[in-house]
């Protein structure tokens, strides 16, 4: 009986023209990471032929605009890291007890109501979150604390910290999900209380996946940048009191980009300095954040 | 029974009176903390509700933006927000689906993978301002686009495709295997399975996790204002090549005005910019639980 | 150790027949120098202990080892003298000529009608396609429970007959070997019956290979019978000497009941 069974050239061809493209498409996200490195690593290096790395990482003055220039980045980088400390400060205890509320506490319906409005707190633009700062928090803070500036950090930290709570509430709640059950049927084997379930077997075993939270979360505030851009000012300040004006470099970025700058001057290139900072660190802190939600994940797989 | 054990029943223990007190009050700090995020979001509601819902009207959308807040209006950030949309959905959404089905169905467990994958998951934490400085280095002065509605679709697709490639794959792994061995059982080429059956099962998963990305790119400025999308413009775009602005860049050329009277704008515009949203992730949730109910 | 057990094969030859067949997942070996032929239009059970390869070895009929990552096949696997295994060889093709049932019953999530002529269109059938639909699901003694709903989903079937739906669906590619992947193990006994039954039907045009769990079905329905213990292929023969009259020690003992 003669059966053919071999490869049809026609066939395979466009099968393998198809996979080509496929493959083309998914490879091409490499090129754009490619893309962001060249960029930034060629401007950069330019302006490092003219600043020294050691100022611009040290210096405490940021003064690319007058006649006598400063490239010290540390005022941006407190800025940024003021910004998102207090974010932290309201997101991660609050994150992480609405993680622990959703995922022990709540029922299907409360769940089934309070998911969805927190994603639509993730949802809502950073330029709404910056007009809610300036015309609602910051009057609130200005009559809590008179000497509060119109642009403050605190401000910014607030509704910065507002965004990212659910960054950290849906992720660690997938995290104390993943905690086996059996670990809490055991607890309550024992005669522990639901706090105790709670608080001294699930969120130590789902730690690590509670700090990866976390890290994202820091990530994003520091990356933020309408929020801060409108709310906390453009005053590079190296100051750690929330109430002043500071500037953050996503808010550098924004500001010398929106004057006209022209290509190859040292303005110009400040912007892409200052982005290698900004992308370096975040990509540092996502890393970290990957890395440690790998490990939760051997853990429990 | 040891000693010192009071029975079932009895009436507790100072110990345990406490145990439950604390217990009690920290379910109710959980419960407050999961209702601070939906405080805020109301308390935001109703504040740019009472500041710019007294602006809103027909004259407001359909005029364009004025030295003269009482005669400015959003037409041209609107019809630029929906070009963008558009033009960002036609980019990204084949080649990030195109992607997520290379990474699902055809791509072998080798390093050149594990590299893409890794990738993507980290371009998905790059600052969207870090996409801005790209997209101004690239398109606008590399390929000479210039600030174009071109510029800025191109620059928001590279910021939404790793996000709807990774919604695509979970949809995709979402179909289970035996739909697959069905298909490849009947001699389907794997094209032809996921031509066939994947894609059609997993459509309404990718759908959703693509309208949802698009709505976060609607809700981009920082971005835009890297491309040059410019806060004042008395026109609409005609082409792909015009200058263009977006709904939230006219909300934020509106804020940093010192004059008073532009704030009323600027919350009118964050009602409208919110609807659109709200429209968007509705239709996504009413597709996502379409698709879980089993079409 | 090879040991080829001779069985009438007629002057045709085998329909399948395997040579010194090992497959490995890794580093575990599933299937061990497995050597046997299956005659044309003859039932082959292949039964023994969970693990013991059988599935491993049913796969490798039609190349569908390929979609597991890290399977490796040695030795040979011939239909109708073919090495299926040949780097000429597409598997695609191959299964177009041997289809397979599985062991829960899989539909697409579409029609009733569009499953079966799901096969057909990819295959670029060029015919009448509701006589090829209707022929299918006559086969598959399918027909008159459904020939008013076509249209209706798959998944309103119940469970028996989704299973013979995905015999029709196999049918409709028009193979010459069935692969069955203990196609009953999730119906109840009546709807088990059923497929018995239809079986039975179609070994006068098919060559069918069923692995099963069940000893009292493998006795019912199929001419010869192959046991295999941790991926060895222990014994085969004519299904009647297996149950009643088995040569190996451990295969009494396993279709007696007193191990597996």
């Amino acid at each position: 009986m003669g059966v053919d069974l071999t490869r049809k050239g026609s066939r395979k061809l466009g099968e393998s023209l198809i996979g080509t493209a496929l493959f083309a498409c998914a490879a091409f996200s490499t090129l754009v990471t490619v893309g962001v490195v060249v960029v930034l690593a060629r401007e950069s290096v330019a302006f490092f032929s003219e600043v020294s790395i050691v100022d611009f990482l040290t210096g405490t003055r940021w003064e690319p605009m007058f006649q006598e220039q400063h490239f010290g980045i540390l005022p941006l980088v407190s800025g940024s890291l003021l910004v998102a400390g207090g974010a932290g400060l309201i997101a991660l205890p609050i994150g992480i007890l609405s993680a622990i509320f959703l995922s022990e506490y709540a029922g299907a319906r409360l769940q089934a109501v309070l998911k969805p409005l927190l994603e639509i707190l993730a949802g809502v633009p950073t330029v709404v979150y910056g007009y809610f700062a300036l015309t609602f928090i910051t009057p609130l803070l200005r009559l809590v604390f008179p000497g509060t500036d119109i642009f403050n950090a605190a401000a910014a930290s607030i509704v910065v910290g507002l965004m990212i709570i659910p960054t950290v509430s849906s992720l660690s709640e997938d995290a104390l999900r993943a905690v086996p059950r059996s670990l809490r049927e055991a607890a309550y084997g024992l005669g522990a209380t639901k706090l105790e379930v709670s608080t001294r077997v699930v969120v130590p075993a789902a730690l690590s996946g509670i700090i990866a939270s976390f890290i994202l979360a820091i990530s994003r505030a520091v990356g933020e940048t309408m929020a801060v851009t409108i709310a906390a000012g453009n005053l590079p300040n190296l100051t750690l009191n929330p109430l002043e004006s500071i500037q953050t470099m996503t808010a550098f970025i924004v500001q010398a980009s929106m004057g006209d700058t022209p290509q190859g001057t040292l303005a110009y290139r400040t912007l892409f300095a200052v982005g290698m900072t900004l992308f370096l660190m975040t990509l540092g802190m996502n890393i970290v954040s990957q890395w440690v939600m790998a490990r939760f994940r051997e853990e429990y797989q | 029974m040891r000693p010192g054990r009071a029975p079932l029943g009895a009436s507790p223990s100072a110990f345990d009176r406490a145990r439950r007190t604390k217990g009690r009050i920290f379910a109710f700090t959980c419960a407050a903390a999961a209702f601070v995020g939906v405080a805020s979001l109301g308390a935001l509601l109703v504040d740019v509700i009472a500041d710019g819902a007294s602006r809103l009207d027909l004259a407001f959308l359909t005029g364009f933006a004025s030295r003269f807040p009482e005669r400015s209006g959003i037409r041209a950030a609107l019809a630029g927000s929906v070009w963008l949309l558009v033009l960002t959905a036609l980019i990204s959404f084949p080649l990030s689906v195109a992607a997520a089905i290379h990474l699902e169905e055809y791509a072998p467990r080798n390093w050149v993978t594990r590299a893409i994958q890794t990738n993507i998951a980290n371009l998905a934490g790059v600052p969207s301002i870090v996409y801005g400085i790209l997209g101004l280095a690239l398109f606008v002065r590399g390929l000479r686009l210039e600030r174009s509605v071109l510029s800025g679709a191109l620059t928001l697709s590279l910021l939404v495709m790793p996000v709807i490639i990774m919604s695509a794959q979970e949809a995709i792994r979402a179909v289970p295997s035996t739909i697959r061995e069905a298909a490849y059982g009947l001699g389907a080429t794997r094209w032809q399975v996921v031509r066939g059956q994947v894609l059609p099962m997993a459509m309404p998963g990718i759908l959703t996790g693509t309208i949802l990305a698009l709505s976060r790119a609607v809700g981009e400025t920082a971005p835009l204002i890297m491309v040059g999308a410019v806060g004042f413009l008395a026109f609409t775009p005609q082409s792909v090549m015009d200058p263009f602005t977006v709904l939230p860049l006219q909300i934020y050329s509106w804020i940093s005005r010192p004059q008073e009277e532009f704030q009323p704008l600027a919350a009118a515009g964050i009602i409208v910019l919110l609807a659109l949203l709200l429209t968007m992730n509705a239709f996504a949730i009413v597709l996502r639980n379409r698709a879980r109910s089993g079409g | 150790m090879t040991t080829i057990y001779d069985i009438e094969v007629g002057e045709e030859g085998p329909a399948l027949e395997t040579r010194d067949l090992s497959v490995f997942y890794g580093e575990t070996m599933a299937v061990d120098h497995v050597s046997f032929r299956v005659p044309e239009r003859s039932v082959v059970a292949l039964i023994g202990p969970s693990g013991c390869g059988k599935s491993t070895l049913l796969r490798c009929f039609n190349r569908m080892n390929d979609l597991v990552r890290g399977a490796r096949v040695e030795g040979a696997v011939e239909f109708h003298g073919q090495d299926l295994y040949a780097p000429t060889i597409d598997p695609v093709e191959v299964r177009r000529h041997i289809g397979m049932v599985f062991q829960k019953p899989n539909p697409f999530p579409k029609s009733i009608y569009d499953n079966v002529a799901f096969g057909p269109r990819i295959n670029n059938f060029r015919g009448d396609e509701d006589a090829l639909v209707e022929a299918s699901l006559r086969r598959a003694a399918l027909w008159d429970e459904v020939r008013d709903r076509l249209e209706e989903s798959a998944y309103s079937l119940s469970g028996g007959q989704q299973q013979r739906l995905c015999i029709a669906r196999t049918l409709a590619v028009t193979p010459e070997v069935l692969l069955m992947d203990e196609p009953a193990s999730a119906l109840d006994p009546i709807a088990t019956q059923r497929i018995e039954e239809l079986i039975y039907e179609l070994k006068k045009d098919y060559t069918i290979v069923i692995v099963t769990h069940n000893m009292q079905q493998a006795a019912r329905i199929s001419d010869y019978t192959a046991f295999l213990y941790m991926g060895k292929l222990i014994e085969y023969g004519p299904t009647d000497s297996i149950f009643t009259n088995p040569r190996e020690e451990r295969t009494e003992a396993y279709v007696t009941g007193r191990f597996g």
